[in-house]
């Protein structure tokens, strides 16, 4: 077995480690990785630019820019902020958990196209999570709203990752059979989607606790904060 | 009939759109790198049908445009403008005025996309179908993507040329985040041929004590989710780490359930995905889009409950496996 490419891995992990351009690194590392394989480079050249435009399906959410840049220059991050400020049992938590328990039952249902962070996170849910902290804490710290930002990309990361793959139909459940049948064991999708199931629930429980936790954590600083006031003024 | 390639070629019009805005405001090397890839996308169908009938040639032009993008992107040259414009005022006044109106351009992406994505298999027009049904689901986002520009445009009383230049500016402040996705993807593939995952797969398998049945398990879990986080990508781990492990040792030597092992795999997979910054467009792309100081701001939101499930993914594996 010819273990050179994976000096490949070693460019990435190097690569990212020296904080290098990811992009660059990336490149650098394919082309290691051909050429400590033995391909000769007219060959590699062409395994690069056919597997680069294969995946052009990556960068679709170009498409969604002109609205999405249209309606911020419009006011939409301001609207949606405004918005949430007025509801008052809206909080950060209960928006967090709502979102995520949204995106995993669309996205058990196949439909994972229709939220994303280009679509929905960045114009919609990072600035409403900003506005519910700010209800907590209307003297966010830059860190924190840094944090709470992360936290509604992260939210929706999971809402997708484990719901995708209950849907009988999703890529990865049909890749699973796939394989298994090229192995010589036939598989029901569903029977494969079901496993899917308890680690869907898992998460959603794990992350909506640590989303309470995260709430948790915000309204303590505050009350800190309060406390060491009313402790000056005395 | 609407075929996938026309949402390809928009994407391309819309990048050409940024290398001219870009070009125009005399800032080169974005212009040069978004004009390469929107090169890419109006050629992809020339190279794959050439591929096919074994010429390579455009394949390699492609390959070299891939190393050009990497070394601009390398440069340093590529400097991100900031995300927002500055004008606070005007925005808060047109946030007054169009209130919750603004929601539904941008909740028409979502809804059309998922309109559409039901109704295709129904709409047919004398026999013919008006949407190829090879890839619905990105048919379905680009003809609701472009429903909602002219919602947008109309609702904004925006003219194209500044939905353009609008989109023009999130690329250049996405700069080459935007592309890495592809990049890493390409990574895969090149991964793929190069037998890398074969290698890996032989060296955890010779690393672990195979009679122990935990061993194993703990060996495919732990091998799906570093594999992935090496590859940025579940499916790329998948058919490497169950041939190598998977396959021989759970289901083979200790008799596992061949449904549960592929399920549960795959999402071990997927904990691996949330803390890698090989997963681009889960990751990176977000951190660049919210403009996040750190960029493995999205990580550090998501790596706790990375941990936990897949340690819960472990012993679901360990229990329902072996019934």
């Amino acid at each position: 077995m010819n273990y050179w490419p994976l000096l490949g891995i070693a460019v990435v992990v190097f690569g990212f480690a020296l904080r290098l351009n990811p992009a660059l690194v990336v490149v650098v590392a394919g082309i290691a990785s051909g050429l400590l394989a033995g391909l000769s480079i007219p060959d590699l050249l062409a395994l690069l630019g056919r597997s680069f435009v294969s995946n052009r399906a990556l960068l679709i959410l170009v498409l969604t820019l002109p609205t999405i840049g249209l309606l911020e220059r419009a006011g939409l991050r301001e609207r949606a902020h405004a918005w949430i400020a007025g509801m008052r049992r809206l909080t950060f938590a209960r928006l967090l958990i709502a979102y995520l328990a949204l995106r995993q039952i669309l996205s058990t249902f196949g439909l994972n196209n229709i939220a994303g962070h280009p679509q929905t996170v960045r114009p919609l849910l990072a600035p409403m999570a900003e506005a519910a902290a700010a209800k907590i804490d209307p003297e966010l710290a830059e860190g924190e709203r840094e944090r709470v930002k992360a936290l509604a990309a992260g939210t929706d990361n999971v809402g997708l990752f484990f719901g995708e793959d209950v849907f009988i139909a999703f890529g990865g459940v049909l890749l699973i059979q796939a394989f298994f049948s090229q192995h010589g064991i036939e598989l029901d999708p569903r029977s494969i989607a079901i496993w899917a199931l308890p680690t869907a629930i898992a998460a959603f429980v794990i992350h909506a606790l640590r989303i309470l936790w995260f709430q948790r954590k915000l309204r303590r600083a505050v009350d800190a904060r309060a406390g060491r006031e009313a402790n000056a003024a005395d | 009939m609407l075929r996938i390639e026309y949402v390809y070629w928009l994407c391309g019009a819309l990048l050409l759109a940024a290398s001219g805005f870009d070009l125009a405001a005399r800032r080169y090397a974005p212009a040069a790198f978004w004009a390469i890839v929107a090169g890419c996308f109006f050629a992809a169908d020339a190279v794959e049908a050439a591929a096919k009938v074994g010429n390579s040639l455009p394949a390699q032009l492609a390959g070299a445009s891939v190393i050009a993008l990497g070394l601009i992107a390398g440069s340093g040259a590529l400097t991100r403008r900031a995300v927002t414009d500055e004008d606070n005022e005007r925005r808060r006044a047109s946030a007054e005025r169009l209130r919750n109106w603004l929601f539904a351009p941008a909740l028409a992406i979502p809804l059309v996309t998922l309109l559409l994505a039901l109704a295709i298999p129904y709409l047919t027009f004398g026999g013919i179908s008006v949407f190829d049904s090879r890839q619905p689901a990105l048919i379905a986002l680009g003809t609701a993507c472009v429903i909602s520009a002219l919602a947008a445009m109309r609702l904004t009383r925006a003219r194209p040329m500044t939905a353009l230049h609008e989109s023009s500016r999130l690329l250049d402040a996405l700069s080459w985040a935007a592309l890495l996705p592809m990049l890493l993807a390409m990574l895969g593939a090149v991964f793929a041929a190069t037998g890398v995952g074969d290698a890996v797969a032989h060296l955890v398998s010779a690393a672990i004590p195979t009679q122990s049945r935990d061993a194993c398990v703990l060996a495919y879990a732990l091998g799906m989710a570093l594999f992935t986080m090496i590859m940025g990508n579940a499916f790329a781990a998948f058919p490497v780490m169950t041939a190598g492990i998977g396959l021989p040792l759970l289901i083979g030597e200790h008799h596992a359930h061949a449904a549960v092992v592929g399920a549960l795999g795959m999402l071990c997979g997927y904990c691996g995905t949330l803390v890698t910054p090989m997963a681009a467009n889960f990751n990176v792309v977000p951190a660049v889009l919210l403009e996040l100081r750190d960029p493995n701001g999205v990580i550090r939101a998501q790596w706790p409950t990375a941990v936990i499930l897949f340690a819960a993914n472990v012993i679901l594996l360990d229990w329902l496996a072996f019934r």
